[in-house]
C-alpha cells in the first residue's frame, strides 16, 4: 500500500493536468465551469447593473430579443440577474467546500492519530450526521439571520463529518505503515508526523470530495433560498431569484427555469471534474464517499 | 442475533444524545430572546416575563438543558407554543402524507433504479450504460424543487394531465390520491435513483467479474439467470447501505417536495415551524428525523447478518 499510496497521493502534477484534459468529459465540464465563472465575475460588464432597478412597466416580459431570459415580478432582467446571481452561489459553493475540507481533515487527522479520542469524536459526527443537514442550515439561519457567514457556516456543518470519516479512515489505514513508524522512532512530534507523513495520503480523496461539497453546497445555497431563509432579494444569488420565481412561476415560468438551468449546468460540471478528479487520482475510491452529499 | 440487536441499540443512545444536545443548543445559543420574538411587538415586559417562566427560559441553561432531556426520556417532546399541541400529536396528524410519498419514492425506486443499474453494469460500456449514467449525473445535479416546478409546468398547467398541488389521503379516494402523489412522488424519487441505480452498478460491475460468476456461466445458466439469480444477490450489500445513507437524502427531499407541492406532512410542518420559530416543535422534529435515521440504519445492520450469513458479531 505503501508504495502505490505514495504515488497515488502525489501525482505529478503536469501529468495530472495533461491526463485530465486528455479526457473528453473532464475537458468539457471545465470549460463550462469555467465558463460560468467569468460570466458571474464579469456579469457587470456583460450586463450593466442598473437591470435590477424595480421597473412595474416591464413586469414578467417572456424571454425574447430584449430581455433573453425575460423579466421577473418586479421587472428585472432575469439573465442579468443569473449572471449576477452566479458571483454569490459561487462563493457560498466555494467557502463551504474549503472550510468543510479545512475543518473536518483538522477533526479526522486528530480523531484517526489519538486512539482514546476516536470513540468520542466519531459518535459526536454519527450525531451530526443524523440531523437532516437541510433542516439544521434552515434553523440555523432563520434564526442567525442570513449573512454570509451564517449561510455558509450552515452549510458547511452538514459537510464536516464526511470529511472526518473520510480523512480517519485514510489516516488508520496509513498510521501503521512502516514509514510512519521510523518516523515516530525517530522521535518526530507528532504533529508533525500527521502533517508531513499522514497528511499527504489524505490529498487526492480530499480534493476529490471537496469538488463534490462544492456542488452540494450550490444546491443548498439555493435550497436555502427556496424554502425562504436564503440571503435578502436585494443582492441576487441563484437561491434568492428562485425564491422569488416560486410566486409567479406558472404565469412566468423562465423565472424558475433559467436560474434552475444555470445553477443545473454548474453543478453538472463540478460533479463530472470531480468524477474525473477521481477516476484519475483513485480508482478505488467508490462512489460511496460521494453517497450522501 | 439478539446479542447483536441489543449492541446496536446501545450504540444508538448516544448518537441519539448527540443529536439532542446539538438541536439544544442550536436554539438556546441563537442570539434573540425567543420570549421577545413570541410575545410580538406590541407586549408589555411582563407579557415576556410570562412567556419567559411558561418556558423555563428563566432557568440556568444547564438546569434547562437536563429538564428537557428527562422530558424527551419519558417520551415527552414539548408543547407547541403558537397551537399548544403536544409536538407528538402534531407530528402524528401530519405523518401520513410523508408516509406516503416516502414509500411510494423508495417503491419506484427499487422498481426502476436497481434494474436499470443492473443492468447497466450487464451492458458495460454499452449505450445503456452510458443512457443510465447519464441519467444519474442529471439526477444529482438538478435540484428537486427545479425538476418538481418543470414536472408541474408540462404535465400539470400544460398538459392538464395530473392535479397542481395538493394532497388526497389514499384511504378516502384512492384514484385521485395516485393522480396527486405520481408527480410529488417521482420528484423525490429522482435524486433516489440517481444514487441508488449508480451504486447498483458499480457494484455489480464489482461482482460479475468473479470467480462464482464464470462458474454460474460455465454451469451453462443463461445470462439472465446469472444476472439476477447469482449476481445482484451478491452485490446487495453496497446496495443496501446506500439506502440507509440516502434516508438523508430522502428526508431533505421530503421536506422540498412538500414544499413544492404544498403537501401536508411533516417536512412542511418543520419548515412553518421554523419559520415561525415554534421552538419546542423544532426541537421535536429534528429529533423525531434524527431518530428515523438512527432507526433505519440500526435496522439495515440487522439486515447485513441476513442478506450475508458470513457477517457475525
Amino acid at each position: 500500500m505503501s508504495a502505490t499510496g505514495q504515488a497515488r497521493s502525489m501525482p505529478q502534477r503536469g501529468v495530472l493536468l495533461e491526463a485530465l484534459l486528455s479526457n473528453r468529459v473532464v475537458l468539457c465540464s471545465s470549460v463550462l465551469l469555467l465558463a460560468i465563472m467569468l460570466s458571474a465575475v464579469f456579469a457587470g460588464l456583460l450586463t450593466g447593473t442598473d437591470t435590477f432597478l424595480i421597473r412595474p412597466r416591464l413586469r414578467l416580459r417572456p424571454p425574447g430579443s430584449e430581455f433573453w431570459f425575460g423579466t421577473d415580478a418586479l421587472g428585472r432582467d432575469v439573465f442579468a440577474l443569473v449572471l449576477h446571481g452566479g458571483k454569490l452561489s459561487l462563493l457560498v459553493g466555494l467557502l463551504a467546500a474549503v472550510s468543510g475540507a479545512v475543518i473536518g481533515t483538522a477533526i479526522g487527522l486528530v480523531t484517526g492519530y489519538l486512539r482514546w479520542l476516536d470513540p468520542v469524536v466519531m459518535r459526536i459526527m454519527d450525531g451530526m450526521m443524523a440531523i437532516p443537514g437541510i433542516l439544521f442550515a434552515v434553523a440555523l439561519v432563520s434564526l442567525v439571520g442570513p449573512s454570509l457567514m451564517a449561510i455558509v457556516a450552515a452549510i458547511t456543518f452538514a459537510e464536516i463529518p464526511r470529511v472526518t470519516r473520510l480523512v480517519r479512515s485514510v489516516v488508520l489505514s496509513v498510521r501503521e505503515e512502516s514509514y510512519v513508524r521510523a518516523a515516530e522512532g525517530l522521535g518526530i512530534p507528532p504533529l508533525l508526523v500527521l502533517l508531513r507523513h499522514i497528511l499527504p495520503s489524505c490529498i487526492a480523496p480530499l480534493i476529490v470530495q471537496t469538488t463534490y461539497m462544492f456542488a452540494a453546497a450550490i444546491l443548498s445555497e439555493a435550497v436555502l433560498g427556496f424554502l425562504g431563509v436564503g440571503f435578502p432579494p436585494d443582492i441576487p444569488s441563484w437561491g434568492n431569484v428562485l425564491a422569488e420565481g416560486r410566486a409567479v412561476f406558472q404565469r412566468a415560468p423562465w423565472t424558475i427555469i433559467a436560474p434552475g438551468l444555470f445553477l443545473a449546468m454548474t453543478v453538472m460540471a463540478v460533479n463530472l471534474l470531480g468524477d474525473g478528479l477521481r477516476d484519475r487520482l483513485d480508482p478505488r475510491l467508490s462512489r460511496a464517499a460521494k453517497v450522501s452529499s | 442475533m439478539l446479542r447483536l440487536i441489543a449492541l446496536r441499540v446501545a450504540m444508538a443512545v448516544p448518537v441519539m444524545l448527540v443529536v439532542a444536545t446539538i438541536v439544544f443548543l442550536l436554539l438556546r445559543l441563537s442570539p434573540g430572546d425567543p420570549a421577545l420574538v413570541l410575545a410580538g411587538d406590541n407586549a408589555g415586559p411582563e407579557a415576556v416575563a410570562r412567556i419567559r417562566a411558561e418556558m423555563g427560559l428563566d432557568r440556568p441553561l444547564l438546569v434547562q438543558y437536563f429538564g428537557w432531556l428527562g422530558e424527551i426520556a419519558r417520551g415527552r417532546f414539548g408543547i407547541s407554543i403558537l397551537s399548544k399541541v403536544p409536538v407528538l400529536a402534531l407530528i402524528r396528524d401530519r405523518l401520513e402524507p410523508t408516509l406516503v410519498l416516502a414509500l411510494s419514492a423508495i417503491v419506484i425506486t427499487v422498481v426502476l433504479a436497481v434494474p436499470l443499474g443492473a443492468i447497466a453494469a450487464w451492458r458495460h460500456n454499452s449505450w445503456i450504460d452510458r443512457g443510465v449514467m447519464m441519467l444519474s449525473v442529471v439526477g444529482f445535479s438538478v435540484p428537486a424543487f427545479v425538476i418538481g416546478y418543470l414536472l408541474i409546468l408540462f404535465l400539470s398547467v400544460k398538459a392538464d394531465l395530473f392535479p397542481v398541488q395538493g394532497y388526497v389521503s389514499p384511504f378516502s379516494d384512492p384514484v385521485a390520491a395516485l393522480r396527486h402523489l405520481a408527480l410529488p412522488s417521482l420528484t423525490l424519487a429522482l435524486v433516489f435513483m440517481a444514487l441508488i441505480a449508480r451504486v447498483t452498478r458499480s457494484s455489480v460491475l464489482e461482482v460479475l467479474g468473479e470467480d462464482f460468476v464464470r462458474t454460474a456461466r460455465a454451469k451453462g445458466n443463461v445470462e439472465r439467470r446469472v444476472l439476477w439469480r447469482h449476481a445482484l444477490p451478491n452485490a446487495a450489500v453496497p446496495i443496501i447501505t446506500v439506502i440507509g445513507l440516502g434516508i438523508a437524502l430522502l428526508i431533505s427531499g421530503v421536506v422540498v417536495t412538500e414544499s413544492v407541492f404544498n403537501l401536508p406532512g411533516v417536512g412542511r410542518l418543520t419548515i412553518d415551524a421554523i419559520l415561525a420559530r415554534d421552538y419546542p416543535v423544532v426541537q421535536g422534529l429534528m429529533l423525531f428525523f434524527a431518530l428515523i435515521y438512527v432507526g433505519v440504519n440500526l435496522l439495515i445492520d440487522i439486515a447485513y447478518v441476513i442478506v450475508d450469513p458470513r457477517i457475525r458479531y
